[in-house]
Parts: structure tokens; C-alpha cells; sequence
């Protein structure tokens, strides 16, 4: 490997990891719940990996069970993602829709 | 099929439509926007990679790929639909689990190419040293935000049912057991360290696994019900950091922004969280609950009835009204914003609500419940601007609140010492509904109950909120 590669990517960790740090500062308590449900589908980002790996698992033909494993990491994966901001949007609708409808 | 240029710019829409929603969704305004705009990001992730990938020369990669993601997204979206208002925390546990445990999966799945396929070339060098410490220590957080999580979510709902009988979560955690999770984390660094020199070792690879499943287990185990939401939290975060390690494995970019992006600002929220219970991080994690959890109950209350309740109603002016976990629990919100209704036109009474930042099983719970009944924004007032107006209140109305108005928290005893509550004993008369005296979530007794001043409804607070409604109206 490429050891610019690396550092690039160790770069692009430390920027992020920066980023999120200033990103939050101040939240009211009635969003503390959505806001962690929704960076919590975000996480689900390895869903990427896990198509990746369900793929190339397809491909390589002699690599079943990290095929499986891939495959299992997608539909849980998925489930994170798609129930994460699902159920985010519905704390949301209630908090914040009747707050409008109140006003 | 997509060039490499467009895949990375691909990546760079998508970790820019998640920091802008991660963003929005810390206002209130802009929340709903917020999450949309991480929705439509992880869209663009997954489109991104899916044209990317050379899908075979048969269906079967379609297939397999497209079944994963609509057998996944199905469930996903019927537990989200179908989920009540008041089992969201643990849902959000759950939802959580399973991403730490996807990219502990992914991580593995690269790993166990090399052991299971002797044709592939093991990498050398530092691509090798990059590899196993990123899928290592993808495995420690992954399995151990996993467990944390299903743990997590157990003590959020109280306890279990195996075979029709309850068993309560327990809460255990001895202060010998810090240097033991100590020595765990230090071993399962050591045993990614031996991973490098043997890769292909499957027996370090499960001690690796299986070690930080303790760990996940371990690190709940000792916190109480009334701090799980910090613990979510902090869970969350570790998620992301679980998904950054992961791309470290494949290079993949946006797994590092978008995980590390998660866990830093998860890592703020939790800080925020407990200043909000005026919990120090350090203290929910490592200090265990002194005392014994089974606090005897030697005291006795005589309850009262509605009618009492409804006479004494008929006089106040102001009445704030105290939820907590009990009104998630029956599902009330609507009755109590009927009784709000009747009071305030029948005696014109001011009603207002005063909701403690922790009330319920998760920060804004009863905010959540409130507005599904179609409660007044501002009614509901927040701790600290509700607290000097009690007082002046003629009945502080609690409907399953224990922890969150319990004055022992005023002194420095015992495991509540400390939180900010609601000074609901300050109110001339205190009206509390509740199914027994028995403790709440912090096990302590509370002696808010055996004031003079203080009414019990003993019962469900569906059941005692009709049967006051009933009376409100007969007077």
C-alpha cells in the first residue's frame, strides 16, 4: 500500500472527527432523541462496505461464508439505515408539525 | 461502470448532505429538513456504490444484492412504522446494535476472505498492519457496541419475558469490575497485535469477537435505567467510529467522514445529555450504584379517590401539571390533555405542564407524547423556567413521576444526589397518580409520597385520569 493513501485517509479521519466535534454545540433537549436516532441511521454508512463485500464475495465464487457474512451486514445495515430515519421523521412529524399547526 | 472520479465525487455529495443534516437536525426548525438531507445522502452513498460495483455477468448479483436490500429495508421500515411512541428509545437502541454489528460483519467478511480462499494474495507490509488493526478494532467497537446495545434496550423496557415469566434486567457492577474491563481492553489489543503477525489465525480473530461481546455486556451492566440514555447515546457514537475503522479497511472514503462525523458529534451529544442531568460522563460509566436496590418499604399512604382530587381541583388557579415514564406507559397523553381542557374552562384554571429533560425513558419523550395529544407548545415549559413558578402553583399534578420530583436529590445521599428535579413538593397541594409506592428507576424511596400535603391516585394513569375527568365533570 501506498503509504499517501494512508495518511490521506488518516487525514480525512482526523478532519471529520474535527468537524463533528464543532458541528454540535448546542441542542435543545426535546431534539436530543432525533438528533441521536438520526446520526444513528448515518452510521449505517457501512452499508457501502457491505455491498461492496456482498459483491465481490459474488465474484470471487470460492469465498462463500464472507459472502454471507456481507450479506448479513447489508440487511442489518439496511435495517439501521431505512428504520433509523424512518423513525427519526416520526419523532420529528409530532414534535415539530403540531408546533407550526400551534402557532 | 462508473468512473473512479465519479465515485469520489459521488462520496463527496453524499458526506456533504450528511454533515448538513447532522447540522439542521440540532434546531428545531430545521430538523425535519435535517433528516431528510442525511436520508437523501445515504441515497446517493448507496447509488454511488451500487453503479460503481461490476455486478457479475449474471442476475445473481442483482438478485443478491437487491434482495439484501429490500429484505432489510422492509424491516427496517415496518419496525419504524410500527413502533409505539413509547417503545422509541428502545428501538433507537436496537437500530443502533445493528449498524455496530454491520460494520463489526463487514470487517470480518474482508478478514475471512484471505482465511477461507488460499488462491487470494495476503497483503504485506503495512497494507497488512493497516488491515488487521482497522478490522481489529472495528471488531472491538462493532460486537461491543452490539451487545451494549441489545443490553441497552433490555433495561430500557425493564425487563424480559422467557417463557411468560418477567425476568428484570439486572444491575450489577462491583468496583473490582473496572480493572477487569481494563484488562479486557488491553488483551484484545494485544491480540490484534498477535492477529498481525499471524493473520489467518482464526482462534485470535473469535477471542477478538468474543472479548469485546464481554465488553459491550460489562459496560451497561453496572448503569442504572435512568442514565441508559447518556449509554445510547455513547453507544451511537461508538457506532460511528465502528463504521470509520471499517473504511479504513476498503478505503473507502465516506465510511471514514460519515463515521467519524457520527462519532464525534455522538460524542458531543453525550456530553450535552449529561450536563442536562447534571451527570459527569466518568460517574454514569464507571461509578456504580452504591446501596442495595431493594429498598424496603416500611411507610404507609392513605390514597385518595377522584371525587377528593376534583373538589380540590375546583378551587385552584394554576395546576402544572408533572409527566413522567407512568403517562408513556399508559398512554394517557390524551386524557390528560382532556382534563387540561375541562379545568381550564370549567374553573378557568391555568394549566401548565412542566417537563423535566429526562422525564420518561429518553430526553423529550414527553414532548414526543404531548404533541401527539395536541398540547399547546407553550404549555409545556422546560425544568429550570417551570421551577420558580412552582410555588405559586395550587396543585402540582403528577402522573408517573418518581425520580424526577423525588427531593432526596436535593441532599447529597444516595444515587439521585444532585440531578436537577422538578420542585413539585413546593406546590401548595401535590396530586400524584401511581400504581404503588414502590421506587422508581433509581431504586431510591421517595418521600415526596408521605408528605401531608401530597394526594394519591393509586392506579394505571389511564384508568385514575378518566375516572378524574369523570368527576371534574359532575361537579
Amino acid at each position: 500500500m501506498d503509504p499517501t493513501i494512508l495518511i490521506g485517509s488518516i487525514t480525512l479521519f482526523v478532519m471529520s472527527i474535527f468537524l463533528g466535534f464543532e458541528l454540535i454545540t448546542k441542542v435543545p433537549a426535546t431534539l436530543h432523541t432525533p438528533l441521536m436516532s438520526g446520526a444513528n441511521a448515518i452510521s449505517g454508512i457501512s452499508i457501502v462496505g457491505a455491498l461492496l463485500g456482498a459483491n465481490v464475495a459474488y465474484e470471487g465464487g470460492d469465498t462463500v461464508v464472507s459472502g454471507i457474512l456481507a450479506f448479513v451486514a447489508l440487511v442489518l445495515a439496511m435495517i439501521n439505515v431505512v428504520g433509523g430515519f424512518a423513525v427519526t421523521n416520526r419523532m420529528l412529524n409530532m414534535i415539530a408539525g403540531k408546533k407550526r399547526g400551534g402557532q | 461502470m462508473i468512473d473512479d472520479q465519479w465515485v469520489g465525487i459521488g462520496y463527496l455529495l453524499s458526506a456533504t448532505l450528511f454533515i448538513f443534516g447532522l447540522k439542521r437536525l440540532s434546531h428545531p426548525r430545521t430538523a425535519p429538513r435535517g433528516n431528510q438531507l442525511g436520508a437523501m445522502g445515504m441515497l446517493v452513498a448507496v447509488l454511488t456504490t451500487v453503479l460503481q460495483m461490476e455486478l457479475g455477468d449474471g442476475i445473481e448479483g442483482w438478485i443478491l444484492i437487491g434482495s439484501g436490500l429490500l429484505l432489510g429495508g422492509l424491516i427496517g421500515w415496518v419496525m419504524a412504522v410500527r413502533v409505539e411512541m413509547t417503545g422509541m428509545p428502545e428501538m433507537v437502541a436496537l437500530f443502533n446494535g445493528f449498524g455496530g454489528a454491520a460494520s463489526a460483519l463487514v470487517a470480518l467478511s474482508e478478514s475471512w476472505k484471505y482465511i477461507e480462499d488460499d488462491t487470494l494474495e495476503i497483503p504485506t507490509g503495512l497494507e497488512l498492519e493497516v488491515m488487521v488493526v482497522a478490522a481489529g478494532l472495528s471488531a472491538l467497537v462493532g460486537w461491543m457496541t452490539l451487545t451494549g446495545s441489545l443490553l441497552a434496550m433490555l433495561k430500557l423496557k425493564g425487563g424480559i419475558e422467557i417463557f411468560g415469566k418477567w425476568i428484570r434486567t439486572p444491575t450489577w457492577g462491583p468496583s473490582w469490575l473496572n480493572p477487569v474491563k481494563g484488562l479486557l481492553f488491553i488483551s484484545t489489543l494485544v491480540l490484534i497485535y498477535m492477529s498481525i503477525q499471524e493473520p489467518t489465525e482464526t482462534d485470535y480473530l473469535f477471542a477478538i469477537i468474543g472479548i469485546s461481546c464481554i465488553l459491550g455486556i460489562l459496560l451497561v451492566l453496572p448503569i442504572g435505567g435512568a442514565d441508559m440514555p447518556v449509554v445510547v447515546s455513547l453507544l451511537n457514537s461508538l457506532s460511528g467510529i465502528a463504521a470509520a475503522f471499517t473504511g479504513f479497511i476498503i478505503s473507502n472514503s465516506v465510511l471514514i467522514v460519515a463515521g467519524s462525523l457520527v462519532g464525534a458529534s455522538g460524542l458531543i451529544l453525550t456530553f450535552i445529555m449529561c450536563k442536562a442531568m447534571n451527570r459527569e460522563l466518568i460517574d454514569v460509566l464507571f461509578k456504580a450504584f452504591g446501596g442495595s436496590d431493594k429498598e424496603q418499604l416500611t411507610r404507609t399512604k392513605i390514597g385518595s379517590d377522584a371525587d377528593e382530587v376534583a373538589m380540590m381541583v375546583d378551587g385552584a388557579q394554576k395546576v402544572i401539571i408533572v409527566p413522567g415514564y407512568g403517562m408513556a406507559v399508559s398512554q394517557c397523553q390524551h386524557q390528560v390533555k382532556e382534563f387540561a381542557d375541562l379545568v381550564s374552562e370549567k374553573f378557568d384554571t391555568e394549566v401548565k405542564y412542566a417537563i423535566h429533560p429526562v422525564a420518561g425513558r429518553m430526553p423529550g419523550h414527553m414532548n414526543v407524547l404531548l404533541a401527539e395529544a395536541n398540547v399547546p407548545y407553550d404549555q409545556l415549559i422546560e425544568m429550570d423556567e417551570i421551577n420558580p413558578e412552582m410555588p405559586e402553583a395550587d396543585i402540582a399534578l403528577i402522573i408517573g413521576a418518581n425520580d424526577t420530583c423525588n427531593p432526596v436529590a436535593r441532599t447529597d445521599e444516595g444515587p439521585l444526589a444532585g440531578m436537577p428535579i422538578i420542585d413539585a413538593d413546593m406546590a401548595r397541594t401535590v396530586v400524584i397518580i401511581k400504581r404503588s409506592l414502590s421506587v422508581g428507576y433509581a431504586g431510591v424511596d421517595n418521600d415526596l409520597f408521605y408528605m401531608d400535603k401530597t394526594m394519591m391516585l393509586f392506579g394505571d394513569g389511564k384508568k385514575m385520569m378518566n375516572e378524574l375527568n369523570a368527576a371534574v365533570k359532575e361537579l
